[in-house]
Formats: structure tokens, sequence, C-alpha cells
């Protein structure tokens, strides 16, 4: 269980000028807590650069962040601690097994013993990783390697988790396993941001944001939105577009 | 020609060490087929895949590739601690062999495998320079594979500034350089676009009809579904091979429906689902789910009930399904 009380944030018109791609003309949306939301668009449409901006490891040209602890306004500084990310390319210890990474963030982060334990056998279940926990990283397979990634990042129970295409290059057994462990969270109160280049994933998504050339173009509860553009399935969707501007 | 066996695989066993990569595994690929190689992450299909390519040789069993023959001997061999080259090896040699080899395949691995900070153009002359191309030949291959891939970039351009997909297309041209007759695709386009990843299959699918043989690897399961056949593989083993079709029908002789949830369900109402006695098979699809009937009475019994919660029709199952359940080897 979380401790603390939920944690939202708000994105006011956020401007950021970054080379050719990835740059944000003017985004704004809201992230309820207890929620997933899904980050959904093409390569260099801005996604990463938005997760970052919100991490505070990015400055926007333009626009604000708000942040909200219980519904009240609170700083960046003071909630940085419950903010966890998994980033796209993740660098694990490739000679440190499973145990090993685990201790070590557990000394990082300083959680104590008794809380340690109790989350290290919770995160080794649900992540079915307890027989593997001597295994180095760089024995992993893909999918264990990013539930390993997970697994540190939810260590610390933070209230809010960033993901940058958690399930690129997993396998489809791995992948459900990964959107599994997310659910869990859900029932925490833990708001889960997430960008995925599946589509089956953001139909699974609490609230989608559609984000084109660095504007969001729709965002919504994925089922409504579908209704609305008269589509079955977000796959659906997107061919249609692509077939659109075939000419990229 | 057409039903010629252009990559062959007999009883091939590869172990490191204790641990057993590919466990005997035997399978053939005719010219002209596109033949998709699925399994879990760690199941071994990049190691067959180094194998075949001529990168690893085997510890056991045989392998023939574009005609040529090759197979190590029994005696466990330690291929990660040492590499083969001057071992005890059978006739031919692995090295000659392997040499051969690699003239006739071409190999695209799942890193990209082209360098970030050089440009196209040089990534390309460097390529060539490996397989020792003529420089005419050189120049008219790559005019070709540029007008194949519809490249509309300068040569001078920097790979690491192309998007993902132009680059996986860039890749693929450079993997198909030496005009080599198979070519092995591991997992091409992970983290890809969908539709970049349509108009990578696009090209996948022109070269089969243009007679070279494609060797792939991939996790999205709609791209599996235009390989003509499909091998499974599980720990090593393969454990089942067919077209799409074929596997369907094999991992799922019962009938399967989409279930379309009236209003959304909760992560327990979900978990209960998955146990409930009508399914034989429940799993998410997007927002909605497919099901296998567990048998017909029961599903007559529980079906009303079901149609409160679910808008319900039957389906094919997908190859996802297919995959999970075969792979997972779930009730």
């Amino acid at each position: 269980m979380a401790a603390g009380e939920p944690i939202s944030i708000q994105v006011r018109d956020v401007h950021k000028e970054f080379r050719r791609f990835e740059a944000l003309h003017g985004i704004t949306l809201d992230f309820d807590p207890g929620l997933m939301h899904g980050i959904i668009g093409p390569e260099g449409s801005g996604k990463t650069t938005l997760l970052r901006i919100l991490l505070g490891l990015m400055r926007p040209a333009q626009g604000r962040i708000l942040y909200f602890e219980g519904g009240r306004p609170a700083s960046f500084d003071v909630l940085r601690p419950h903010i966890a990310y998994m980033p796209q390319a993740q660098s694990l210890y490739p000679d440190l097994s499973i145990e090993e990474h685990l201790a070590f963030f557990r000394d990082l982060y300083g959680i104590q013993p008794r809380a340690y334990a109790e989350k290290r056998a919770e995160l080794l279940s649900v992540s079915r990783l307890a027989p593997f926990v001597d295994r180095p990283a760089g024995q992993l397979s893909g999918g264990m390697y990013k539930k390993l990634g997970l697994m540190c990042a939810l260590l610390r129970s933070p209230r809010v988790i960033v993901l940058d295409e958690p399930t690129t290059g997993v396998d489809p057994i791995s992948r459900r396993e990964l959107w599994e462990l997310l659910y869990r969270l859900l029932d925490q109160g833990i708001l889960v941001l997430v960008t995925t280049a599946y589509l089956d994933e953001a139909e699974r998504c609490s609230k989608v944001h559609l984000i084109e050339s660095g504007s969001v173009i729709a965002s919504g509860e994925p089922r409504a939105l579908l209704d609305d553009q008269k589509a079955r399935s977000f796959d659906e969707l997107f061919l249609r577009r692509a077939a659109g501007s075939a000419s990229e | 020609m057409e039903d010629e066996v252009v990559v062959e695989a007999k009883q091939l066993l590869v172990r490191y060490g204790d641990f057993t990569a590919v466990d005997h595994i035997s399978f053939a690929v005719r010219r002209g087929e596109i033949y998709g190689f699925l399994g879990a992450n760690g199941a071994g299909k990049t190691t067959t895949i180094r194998v075949l390519c001529g990168l690893l040789p085997p510890t056991s069993g045989d392998v023939r590739v574009a005609g040529i023959g090759y197979r190590q001997d029994e005696a466990p061999l330690k291929a990660v601690a040492r590499p083969p080259w001057g071992m005890r090896i059978s006739a031919g040699g692995y090295e000659r062999v392997e040499r051969t080899i690699k003239t006739k395949v071409g190999y695209m691995s799942q890193k990209f495998t082209l360098y970030n900070d050089l440009t196209v153009g040089e990534n390309l002359d460097f390529i060539a320079s490996l397989h020792k191309m003529a420089p005419a030949v050189y120049r008219r291959r790559r005019q070709e594979l540029l007008e194949f891939i519809s490249f509309k970039k300068n040569l001078g351009d920097m790979v690491g500034e192309l998007s993902g997909g132009i680059k996986q297309q860039v890749s693929l041209a450079a993997a198909m350089l030496h005009d080599p007759e198979i070519v092995f695709l591991d997992e091409p386009t992970a983290g890809v676009t969908p539709a970049g990843r349509l108009r990578f299959w696009k090209l996948i699918r022109r070269l089969a009809e243009n007679g070279k043989t494609v060797f792939v690897t991939t996790h999205y399961m709609d791209e599996a579904e235009q390989c003509g056949r499909i091998a499974l593989m599980r720990d090593g083993r393969l454990i089942a091979e067919d077209s799409p079709a074929g596997l369907k029908k094999l991992i799922f002789p019962e009938p399967v429906f989409e279930f379309d949830p009236i209003k959304p369900l909760s992560f327990s109402e979900l978990k209960s689902f998955e146990t409930h006695e009508a399914f034989s098979f429940f799993q998410p699809y997007g927002h909605r789910f497919h099901a296998a009937a567990a048998n017909a009475e029961v599903w007559a019994r529980r079906a009303p009930d079901l149609r409160t919660i679910f808008s319900i029709r039957p389906i094919a199952p997908s190859l996802e399904d297919v995959f999970i359940r075969a792979i997972e080897g779930r009730r």
C-alpha cells in the first residue's frame, strides 16, 4: 500500500523546442491518481519529452506543471521521492543478480528491514521472479529484465510511476504479466503513466492521450474515443490514419 | 525449384555449459517461404539463428543452409568461453564452412546493425568492404536496394538522426547488400511504430515474392499472421509448426468467443473470470476478452448469465491467443 495521499499532476500549455523531433507545442493534460494513463503517439511525437518534463529532468520552454497531494498544491521537490521512473532503455547492472539489485536499491532508498522484507516478498511473488533471484541481470530474458526494472522502481512504494515503453521487445506472455503488475498498482491509488507502441495495450488504459507532432489530438476514455472515431480498435484507427498519410 | 529446401536443421542441439539453449530441434524451410520463429524471450530463437548464420557452432546435430551442410561432433562444446576455430571438427572444417555460409545469408540482428555516428552511405560502404564487393557491383546493388526501400533521405544523413522505421529499412538494405539467398531477421521491428511495421512487412513480402527466403522472429502477433509457416519454441524445444490457420485449429479445437464487457471490469472481477468454470481460456485483448468454452454443457448453462455482463460473438482465435496457450501451457 502506498503511504501518503494520492498525487495528481496537471500539465498546462507546455512548450518545448528541441531539435527536429520530440518538440511540444502547447500540451495541456490532467493526470488523476488511481488511473492508468496511456500516452500514445508515433515515434518523435514528443511522448518521451513530455515524460521527462513531468519528472523534472527537463524544463519546459513555456508553460507549467502543477503537482497536487491529496488535492492540495505541492512542490515537486517534496513529491520527488514518491515519483518513480522506468526509462525505455533501462540500465541495470548486468553482473548483479535480482537479489543484489533489490538489496542495492533498498540501501539506496534507505528502506527499513521489515518494510523491505515484506515488499521484496510481494514483488517477487507477483512478478513470478522468485525462482530466478540468483540470476545476474545480464542473463535475464527481455521480459524478466523489464520486470526486474519495474520491481526496482516499485521497491520504495511510489505514488506515481512513469513507464516509457515498458513492453517493447517483450513477448506476449511477459507483456501480460507486466500489465497485471500495473493493474495491481491502480487498486492502491497509484497514478500510472505509460507510453506504448502496442495499441491493444492503449485500450487497456483508463485514459488515453493521443499525441501527434507535439500536440494532444485526442484525450479521454479509450471506449469513448473509439466510439467517437467510429473505430473498433486503436489498431484500426491508426491504420486508417497511416493510410491517410502513407507518404512519410 | 519452388519446393527446394534451403534451410534445414536435424536434431540441432546447442548447450552453453550446463544450459541447453536449443534442444534437438528439426525443421526445413523452402525457397521463397516466410518462416516465422515465435517463442517467449529466452526460448532459443536467437541461438538457433546464430547457428544457421554460421556464427555459432552447434553442440550436435546437422544443419544445412543454402546447400552447405555442417555439423559439430557430439563432444560438448564450451561455445561461450571458446570460439570453435581450430577445434576438432568434422570434414571440411568449421571455419571454411562458416565463411561460405556468410556469402549466402543476410542477418539483421535484434539490435541495430548500423553505426549511428556514420552516415547511411558510410555504413553501406563499410558493409560492402566486409563482403569484399567489387565497386561496380556494390554501386548497382546499393541503387537497387535504396529504390527497393523507397529511401528518400540522403546518403550523407547520419544514421543516428533517422527515425526508427527508416533505420530498420536501411538495416534491411544493409543485410541484403551482398544479395544473399536467405535473410534472417531477428525481431526486426521491435520499437518501430505500427505504420513503420506495416511498411517493413510490405518489403518482407516483396523479398519472398522475388524468391528470397525469409526467416523472421517477432513478438508482434499481427506480423506473425503474415508468415507462411510458424514454428513455436518453448524452452529450446520446437512444440508446434504449421501455417497460422493450422496452428489456430491445432491449439484451439474448441470454439472461441470475443467478450465485450458491457461495463468496465475491476481487476478482481477479471481475475475471477480467468478461473470461471465456463472457460478453458480467458485473456484480455485490448478492452475486450478472448475466451474458449470449457465444454458445451457448462457453456449452455452459464452463457445466459455471462450475456448480462458481456456482449459475446464467435471469432477465430488470434495468434496471440495461440501463443499464450501454447507457450504458457495453461489449461
